[in-house]
């Protein structure tokens, strides 16, 4: 069995009190609790401080470009799908930069697990608006407040037919634990918007804030993709935290071809083309 | 006599011209003749202007010539545009009826290609019956269309292919009956067993011989046959051919790919590459091998999609912010393409590098008739440790007097973990800010330039060493330079060829010969004279000028000539 000890990483950076130090614990304690060596496990991140997570803790790590850890996340996979990948962003790593690979991987159903580190804000940048930020929140950047509506991940994901799609929240570590251990045991694209406090930045979604509005979903029926979609519309004065909807959508891998005989991984040498030559004479 | 024509199919998109041109182009293929084909087609489906154009001989051939032997005329627009380019014995071929026009010149040849495709079973025949009837103007043997169309049509059931066979048929008698103005001599070719191969064609099979097994990509013209080709083999051998949802995500993917362990590639042209640039710079941070085939059309943006340049050398060289190094080959036609693409994937691994394969669209959509490829050339050097290699305190990055690192792979060996960043990092690949491991780091990346280096091959100079002209070229203008050389020696213009297939970085013999040359010139299809400039930014040498063609359209050795002509008598 794995222990902590296997997982620790570099000192982190990020400021005391940060929402970030209640997900690393969770990742680390999902795999962990999954028995899973960090060998076996790849992280890909963006750019954001969500995104320096891999660094604190230790297993297979590629920290890409802002936006783009789902793509990375994907071709890894598909070159080696026994790696559990877990791909962590930010929200303006993943809903706003990376919106389009969002889209696409939702439909592709690739079997990695997202981790969205929601806090509503930009903290990397000090301070400005996030896809997530609520209409009239006020920054440096935005000091008329913000007039654009707010992005839903949750509804968004449903309206997408994703395979799994989760809320959970950093002050909600033993939950949050669940979450990832489920996520990453769906076969196929799991997303867990995971609402996060930003002490230095946000002063609206405080640990307050969320503690007097987030409730544990229970007697919801995931597969109903109807109530999923009222409970995702929920946001306010009450916001739930669970596993909002999941479907059995085939996981890509197993669609894909040249995956029937075996990880694309594994070298083959070289091909015999005789026949691809011989179809030009 | 050497045998020489050239045969231009004419028409709007969508009567099949791509088929009756490359039917044909087969046909003299198998009957021993060398073949260039290339193709001139606009960005739509249906309507407009485009052409096929096959020129044959018992001499190797290498580009278009500018002359029409046979002009196979499916519009008038074709008659219009191309009667011009006909030479002395030249005949056009078309039908009275279904271009409800008649020509009364003696070139015309009017074939009812409707009506006999109609009476061989419909009038979806009529191209077949055109190449039948150019082979009967040829006064060619019908064999072999026969074998060449039971091969092509085999998968829609015997009766097509009878129907076709009878098609060919007619058009074939028909021509070689009413052709009498006909004066075509033909060899026999010199009964050679040569395939035919497109660039995109190469370039997807080279990858598929170095074992490339990802290629992640977004459909742009002219690059979209290769991952189309590859698609099409993707379950016999085992490829992962994923169409992204924009470039951005496809060199991502394919860097994601190459990180875990497979040769991945990508292709793209210009303008998709606009968007890959942070994918680049990632690559060169990250120190994963990358394979780019960018397929040049002609910018700025949207520019000509379907037509040729060679705009983006100097795109490609800086593209992607930050410093760190980098390959460019350039291969020089399908041949040299299928073995270029495998060296750039060793040069990728080897040196955990971005690798760029510049194609362009006269590359990628042309057709050459080559003597056969040899799979086993270009070894496989994938650069990556063995499994007992492997130990637990793995440094992706470690620092070493090549700048090379050792190569591991995620959960390698059971228990290899492999760390890289986007951010600057420390050897084992994590996060830094620490300005001496900043400056190891860069000097380690930038050591590799040396190793990339050493890979390009010394330049090919074709003819003398000490020439009175020098003709400097890369990419897809050596069949048409080559050709220039050799005419303008036949007239006492004593010229030679250098020929870049390995571009970057450039190799310190390109300024010997240079040296040795009486004038020099590059031949470029863009308007800057990229490659002159690159020479000088490299050596100091300036040479004598560029000659360029920046219309879309391919060079011919015809105009080559021309220009270096004007150039001496000045």
């Amino acid at each position: 069995m794995p222990s902590m000890d296997d997982y620790r990483g570099q000192e982190p950076a990020w400021c005391p009190g940060c929402g970030n130090f209640q997900i690393l614990t969770a990742v680390k304690q999902a795999l962990i609790e999954l028995g899973l060596m960090p060998h076996q496990v790849l992280l890909v991140s963006g750019i954001g401080q969500s995104s320096k997570l891999p660094h604190y803790m230790r297993c297979n790590t590629f920290n890409g470009l802002h936006g783009r850890t789902l793509p990375v996340a994907t071709g890894a996979k598909l070159a080696n799908h026994e790696l559990v990948v877990i791909a962590v962003a930010g929200d303006g790593d993943c809903y706003g930069e990376g919106g389009n690979h969002l889209i696409h991987t939702i439909r592709r159903n690739i079997d990695i697990t997202l981790l969205v580190h929601n806090n509503q804000i930009y903290g990397l940048t000090k301070g400005q608006a996030s896809p997530t930020s609520d209409a009239g929140m006020v920054t440096k950047l935005q000091p008329h407040g913000v007039v654009l509506s707010p992005f839903n991940p949750i509804a968004f994901a449903v309206s997408m037919d994703a395979g799994f799609v989760a809320r959970g929240f950093s002050g909600d570590i033993p939950h949050l634990t669940e979450m990832i251990k489920e996520g990453i045991g769906h076969r196929g694209f799991s997303m867990i918007d995971i609402l996060q406090p930003c002490v230095t930045f946000n002063k609206l979604n405080t640990y307050a804030w969320y503690r007097e509005r987030v409730y544990r979903l229970s007697d919801h029926d995931p597969y109903d993709r109807r109530l999923a979609f009222e409970r995702a519309l929920e946001w306010g004065e009450r916001i739930p935290i669970g596993v909002i909807y999941r479907n059995h959508r085939p996981a890509f891998e197993g669609l894909v071809p040249a995956l029937k005989k075996g990880l694309l991984v594994e070298d083959a040498g070289r091909p015999p083309i005789d026949t691809l030559l011989n179809q030009l004479y | 006599m050497v045998v020489d024509y050239t045969i231009k199919i004419g028409g709007e998109a969508g009567q099949g011209l791509q088929t009756i041109g490359y039917i044909l182009a087969r046909v003299l293929v198998r009957a021993g003749y060398h073949v260039f084909a290339n193709q001139d087609y606009e960005s739509r489906i249906r309507g407009g202007h485009n052409f096929f154009q096959i020129r044959f001989s018992d001499k190797r051939v290498l580009s278009a010539s500018e002359g029409v032997d046979i002009l196979v005329a499916l519009d008038r627009a074709s008659i219009e545009r191309h009667r011009g380019e006909l030479t002395g014995d030249g005949m056009i071929l078309y039908d009275p009826d279904s271009l409800k026009v008649r020509y009364r010149e003696p070139f015309f040849l009017d074939v009812p290609m409707q009506a006999l495709a109609i009476d061989a079973g419909g009038r979806v025949m009529m191209n077949t019956v055109a190449v039948g009837a150019v082979l009967g103007m040829l006064n060619h043997d019908f064999g072999i269309l026969e074998d060449v169309l039971k091969e092509t049509f085999m998968k829609k059931g015997t009766e097509v292919v009878e129907n076709n066979i009878k098609a060919g048929r007619s058009g074939y008698e028909y021509a070689k009956e009413n052709c009498r103005r006909c004066v075509f001599v033909l060899s026999g070719g010199d009964g050679r067993r040569r395939m035919l191969i497109s660039g995109n064609e190469a370039l997807a099979i080279g990858a598929i011989n170095a074992g490339c097994r990802f290629i992640s990509a977004y459909p742009m013209t002219p690059s979209t046959g290769i991952i189309t080709y590859m698609a099409s083999k993707a379950e016999e051998f085992s490829i992962v051919a994923e169409q992204a949802e924009d470039e951005i995500a496809a060199i991502n993917m394919a860097i994601g790919a190459s990180f875990a362990g497979v040769r991945a590639m990508t292709a793209t042209s210009g303008g998709g590459f606009c968007l890959m640039t942070e994918g680049v710079s990632l690559a060169g941070m990250t120190e994963t091998p990358i394979v780019i085939v960018l397929a040049q059309r002609p910018g700025p943006a949207t520019g000509l999609p379907t037509r040729t340049e060679q705009g983006e050398l100097f795109f490609s060289l800086f593209s992607g912010h930050g410093e760190f190094p980098r390959a460019i080959l350039a291969p020089r036609d399908a041949e040299d393409a299928f073995y270029t693409i495998q060296k750039a994937f060793n040069i990728a691994e080897k040196y955990q590098s971005v690798v760029f394969v510049m194609s362009d669209q006269h590359l990628a959509d042309s057709y050459w008739s080559v003597d056969g490829l040899d799979p086993q050339r270009i070894g496989i050097e994938r650069g990556l440790l063995q499994d007992d290699e492997v130990s637990e305190g793995y440094l992706r990055h470690r620092i070493t007097e090549t700048g090379v690192s050792p190569r591991a792979i995620p959960g390698q060996a059971g228990k290899a973990v492999v760390v890289t960043d986007s951010d600057e990092h420390d050897e084992e690949g994590h996060i830094i800010e620490d300005a001496a491991m900043r400056k190891a780091m860069v000097e380690k990346r930038m050591k590799k330039q040396e190793g990339i280096a050493s890979e390009i091959s010394i330049p090919a100079l074709y003819g003398d060493e000490r020439p009175d002209i020098l003709l400097i070229g890369w990419g897809s203008t050596h069949g048409a330079i080559i050709e220039a050389v050799d005419i303008l020696n036949k007239k006492g213009v004593n010229t030679s060829m250098l020929h870049l297939n390995e571009i970057w970085p450039l190799h310190p013999k390109v300024a010997d010969i240079i040296h040795g040359a009486g004038t020099a010139y590059t031949v470029e299809n863009n308007f800057t004279g990229q490659l002159g400039r690159l020479i000088r930014m490299e050596t100091g040498l300036d040479l004598k000028g560029s000659i360029t063609r920046y219309d879309g359209r391919p060079f011919t050795a015809g105009e080559i000539v021309r220009r270096v002509e004007d150039a001496i008598n000045g």
